[in-house]
C-alpha cells in the first residue's frame, strides 16, 4: 500500500500551470471578497471558463460517457489549486461528489455534466459525514416533498440531487425552492432547499450506497482543497515576515515566530502526503481508500484551519482587515472542517475502520 | 542480465547453506550485490537505491545471512554514505567492504560537552606530526564505542579561523592505545552511550576525509543521512503505534474515552508522518537527502513521545512499574523495547539526538522557507578568542 506514487506526474504538473494561470487572471481576491456583500458576478464566467472549456465538470467521468476519463489523481490537483485561491466554483460539489454520485448510472444528467452543460448539487446539509445519517425527503407518486437545510453548491446548480425513500432522484433547480443563506464562507454559499410535490426523475435505484460512495470521494478530494488552502496560508505568511520590518529586524528572524513557521511547514508537508495518499488509493480503487480519506480528512481538514489560524496572527494587523485576503482563508478553512464530517468525526470512523475500538 | 538473475547465479555459485557466513557476505559485496546503488567495485552496480528492497528480499528468501545491520547502524547509515561522498578511492577500498559485512564496525566521534547543538565549536585538536595527526580531546554521546573499530571523527585543526573553517574530518582506529571508552549512563537506567577520552590517538592523514578545514561541509552530508534515517518506517503501525494499539487492543478493561481520543489523533498523526516519510523517500529516491529530513525527525520525535507517554497512562497501576534499572551496555537500540517505562524514558532522547527539535525547527525555518538566520556573534571571530 505504500507503493502508490506521492508526488505528481508530469501531466497533473501542467494541469496545475494552466490552471493557476488561468485562476490568477480570473479569480482575484478582491473579486471572491466581493461576494460577502453580495456581488457574485465573478462565479458564472469563471465556472464556465473552467467546466466547459478546460473540461474540468467531465474530468471524472470516462470518456465514452462524454467526459475526460482522468482519475481522483487530476481532481485533487484542480482542487488544490481551487484552494489556493478559494475559488467560488462548484467542482467540488457538483464535479465530484454529484458526478460521483451518478457514476455508473446510464442518466443522461452524466453527460450533460461531463460538458459543462448542467451543474449539479447533492441534497445533503454539507456537514454530512460519509457514515453520518442522510436527510431525505418524501416521494409519492414521483412527487417529492421535504426540505434539506445547508446544502453546498445548490446556489450554482440547475439540478439537484435528492435521495428519498432509497432512491436517488433528480429535481430541476427551477422546480425547488433554493433560499441561499448567510454562510460563514460566502465562497461557497450554502442554501436550503424546499420541494413541494415536484417531479423527481429517478437516476439511482441504489441510492444510499452511491450517495456514501459520493461522500468519501468528496472527502478524500476535499483534503487536497484543504491542502491548497494550507500552502497558500503558509507561504503568503511566509513571504510577509520576510519583508515586515518591527524593532528594525525583519520579523520573520524572530525564533518564536519561525518555529511556528517550521511546524506549520511540517504540518503542511504532511498534509501533502495524506491528501496525495487519499487521491491516489481513490484513484487505484485500492481497498484501503476508506481509511486513507478518513485519514486526509482527521489530518488536513484540522491543518488548513491552524494555517489560517496561523495566517491571520502572524500577519498582525493586516491579517484581521476586510482588505486583506486572509479572512477568505480563514472562512474557507473552517467551513471545510465541518464539511463531510469534522475531524473527530471521521476519527471515530477510524475507530472502527482500524480496529481501536472505544 | 537482470538483477533477480544476477542474484539467482550469485545464490548458485554460493549456496548459504554451506557456505562461511563472512565468506558469503564478502562475496556478496564483490558481486555488487551488497547496495545496488553504490558504484562497481564498492559493493554495487550504479542502479536505483529503490531496487535495493528487491535484492534484500530475494536474499532473505534464500535464507541467506545477513550484515546484522541492527549492529552496525553509525556505519552503514553515516560513514559509509560520507566516505563514499568524499573518501579516496584508496579509503573506499579499505574501509567499505568490512564495514558492509560487519566485520568492522564504526561508531561516531562528533559531539562534545562542549559542543551539542553548536557542533561547530568542538575543542578536540588535531595537530599534524609528520604524516600522523595526533588527536586530544574529550567526546560523548557515542553509541557503540566499546563495540567499534573505527570513528568518524570531527576535530580542530586551526584554531585561528573561524570555527566553521577550521574543523578536519578524520577515520580514527578505535583500537589506539589512546581512546578510552567510558560508559555514560541514561534516565533509562542503561548506558547504550558513552564518553570517549582521546589522549595521544594519532591518526595517519592517509584517513583524513576530505581536505584540511573542509571538517564542517563533511559532517554536514552525515548529519544530514542521520536524520533522515532516523525518521523512517514503511508499514502501517510500524514503530511506537504498533507497540501502543497492541496494549489498547489487549487491555479493553483499561480504556476511557479521554485515553481513546488521544490515541486516535496520535494513530492518524503515526499514519500521515508514514505516509509523509514514503513521499520524502519518493522524492529523495535520485538526489541527495536535503533539510526536509529534518521536518519528518520533528514529527517522528512528537509522536513518540506522546504515544509512550500515553502508554503508562493506559497501564495505569502496571505503568508505575519498571523492568530493571540495572547498567546494561545493549549492542542496539530499540526505541520500541522493554516495557512501557522504558520506552517512554527513551523517547525523551528523540527529541535530542540527532539535532535537537529546537535546532531542526532553526534548520527547516532558514533552509527550507528561507528565513533569516540567528544571530551569530562568534561566526567570523577565530576560534580561538570566541569565550567559553
Amino acid at each position: 500500500m505504500s507503493d502508490l506514487d506521492l508526488l505528481y506526474t508530469e501531466v497533473e504538473d501542467d494541469l496545475r500551470a494552466s490552471l493557476r494561470d488561468l485562476l490568477a487572471a480570473r479569480c482575484d481576491s478582491s473579486a471572491v471578497t466581493a461576494m460577502y456583500d453580495g456581488d457574485r458576478s465573478v462565479v458564472d464566467p469563471l465556472w464556465k471558463e473552467l467546466a466547459a472549456n478546460l473540461g474540468l465538470a467531465g474530468l471524472l467521468v470516462p470518456e465514452d460517457q462524454g467526459g475526460q476519463g482522468a482519475s481522483a489523481r487530476e481532481a485533487a490537483v484542480v482542487l488544490e489549486e481551487l484552494g489556493r485561491t478559494v475559488a467560488p466554483v462548484p467542482f467540488l460539489t457538483s464535479a465530484v461528489i454529484a458526478t460521483t454520485a451518478l457514476l455508473g448510472s446510464d442518466a443522461p444528467l452524466l453527460a450533460e455534466l461531463a460538458a459543462g452543460e448542467r451543474t449539479a448539487a447533492l441534497a445533503l446539509p454539507w456537514s454530512t459525514a460519509p457514515d453520518g445519517p442522510l436527510t431525505a425527503v418524501a416521494v409519492e407518486g414521483g412527487r417529492l416533498t421535504g426540505t434539506v437545510t445547508s446544502v453546498a453548491g445548490a446556489v450554482e446548480a440547475d439540478v439537484l440531487l435528492v435521495l428519498a425513500d432509497g432512491f436517488l432522484y433528480a429535481v430541476a433547480a427551477a422546480d425547488a425552492k433554493v433560499t441561499p443563506v448567510v454562510s460563514l464562507d460566502m465562497s461557497r454559499q450554502l442554501a436550503d432547499v424546499r420541494v413541494d410535490g415536484a417531479v423527481g426523475t429517478l437516476v439511482v435505484e441504489d441510492g444510499e450506497p452511491a450517495v456514501r460512495r459520493a461522500l468519501d470521494a468528496g472527502a478524500a478530494m476535499l483534503a487536497s482543497e484543504q491542502l491548497g488552502v494550507a500552502r497558500w496560508c503558509l507561504e503568503t505568511t511566509v513571504e510577509y515576515l520576510k519583508i515586515r520590518r518591527q524593532f528594525g529586524r525583519v520579523v520573520g528572524g524572530f525564533q518564536a515566530l519561525k518555529h511556528r513557521l517550521a511546524d506549520l511547514y511540517t504540518g503542511v508537508e504532511s498534509s501533502a502526503a495524506a491528501a496525495r495518499y487519499a487521491a491516489a488509493t481513490l484513484a487505484e480503487n485500492d481497498p484501503d481508500a476508506t481509511i486513507a480519506a478518513a485519514v486526509a480528512q482527521a489530518y488536513a481538514s484540522d491543518l488548513a484551519v491552524l494555517a489560517a489560524e496561523e495566517a491571520v496572527q502572524l500577519h498582525g494587523g493586516i491579517g484581521m482587515t476586510w482588505e486583506h485576503p486572509a479572512h477568505l482563508y480563514l472562512k474557507r478553512a473552517k467551513s471545510d472542517q465541518i464539511a463531510l464530517g469534522t475531524a473527530g468525526a471521521h476519527r471515530a470512523r477510524l475507530a472502527g475502520l482500524v480496529d481501536l475500538p472505544a | 542480465m537482470t538483477l533477480a538473475e544476477r542474484v539467482a547465479a550469485f545464490l548458485e555459485a554460493h549456496d548459504p547453506a554451506s557456505t562461511d557466513r563472512l565468506e558469503f557476505l564478502r562475496a556478496r559485496y564483490d558481486a555488487g550485490l551488497a547496495w545496488v546503488h553504490y558504484p562497481e567495485g564498492h559493493g554495487g552496480l550504479g542502479l536505483e537505491q529503490a531496487l535495493q528492497a528487491e535484492v534484500d528480499r530475494l536474499f532473505a528468501e534464500a535464507g541467506a545471512p545477513t550484515n546484522q545491520p541492527e549492529k552496525n547502524g553509525i556505519g552503514l547509515g553515516m560513514a559509509a554514505p560520507t566516505i563514499l561522498a568524499f573518501g579516496t578511492d584508496e579509503q573506499k577500498k579499505r574501509f567499505l567492504r568490512p564495514l558492509w559485512t560487519g566485520e568492522e564496525i564504526w561508531c561516531q566521534l562528533f559531539s562534545e560537552p562542549g559542543a551539542g547543538s553548536d557542533l561547530a565549536n568542538v575543542s578536540t585538536r588535531a595537530v599534524l606530526d609528520g604524516d600522523e595527526w595526533v588527536v586530544n580531546g574529550q567526546k560523548v554521546w557515542t553509541s557503540g564505542a566499546h563495540n567499534a573499530r573505527f570513528a568518524i571523527l570531527v576535530a580542530r585543526t586551526d584554531p585561528d579561523q573561524p570555527k566553521h573553517f577550521g574543523l578536519t574530518y578524520f577515520l580514527a582506529d578505535m583500537t589506539d592505545p589512546g581512546v578510552d571508552v567510558r560508559p555514560l549512563r541514561q534516565i533509562t537506567g542503561e548506558a547504550e552511550f558513552n564518553e570517549v577520552f582521546l589522549s595521544d590517538v594519532r591518526v595517519p592523514d592517509a584517513q583524513r576525509l576530505g581536505a584540511v578545514g573542509e571538517g564542517w561541509k563533511v559532517a554536514n552530508a552525515t548529519l544530514n543521512n542521520e536524520r533522515v534515517s532516523i525518521g523512517k518506517s514503511a508499514e502501517r503501525e510500524t514503530g511506537m503505534i504498533g507497540v501502543v494499539a497492541r496494549t489498547w487492543r489487549e487491555h479493553p478493561e483499561r480504556r476511557t474515552p479521554e485515553l481513546h481520543d488521544r490515541l486516535l489523533r496520535l494513530w492518524v498523526d503515526a499514519e500521515v508522518a508514514r505516509l509523509t516519510g514514503t513521499r520524502l523517500r519518493q522524492k529523495l529516491a535520485q538526489g541527495q537527502p536535503g533539510p526536509e529530513g529534518s521536518a519528518m525527525k520533528l514529527g517522528f520525535a512528537r509522536i513518540a513521545q506522546q504515544l509512550s507517554g500515553l502508554e503508562l497512562e493506559l497501564l495505569g497501576e502496571d505503568g508505575l512499574r519498571y523492568s530493571d534499572w540495572t547498567l546494561v551496555r545493549p549492542d542496539h537500540v530499540d526505541f520500541t523495547g522493554r516495557d512501557a517505562g522504558y520506552r517512554y524514558l527513551r523517547a525523551k532522547g528523540n527529541s535530542i539526538e540527532g539535532g535537537t527539535s529546537e535546532i531542526l525547527r532553526n534548520i527547516v525555518a532558514e533552509r527550507v522557507l528561507g528565513l533569516p538566520g540567528e544571530p551569530r556573534v562568534d561566526k567570523d571571530v577565530p576560534w580561538k578568542e570566541i569565550p567559553r
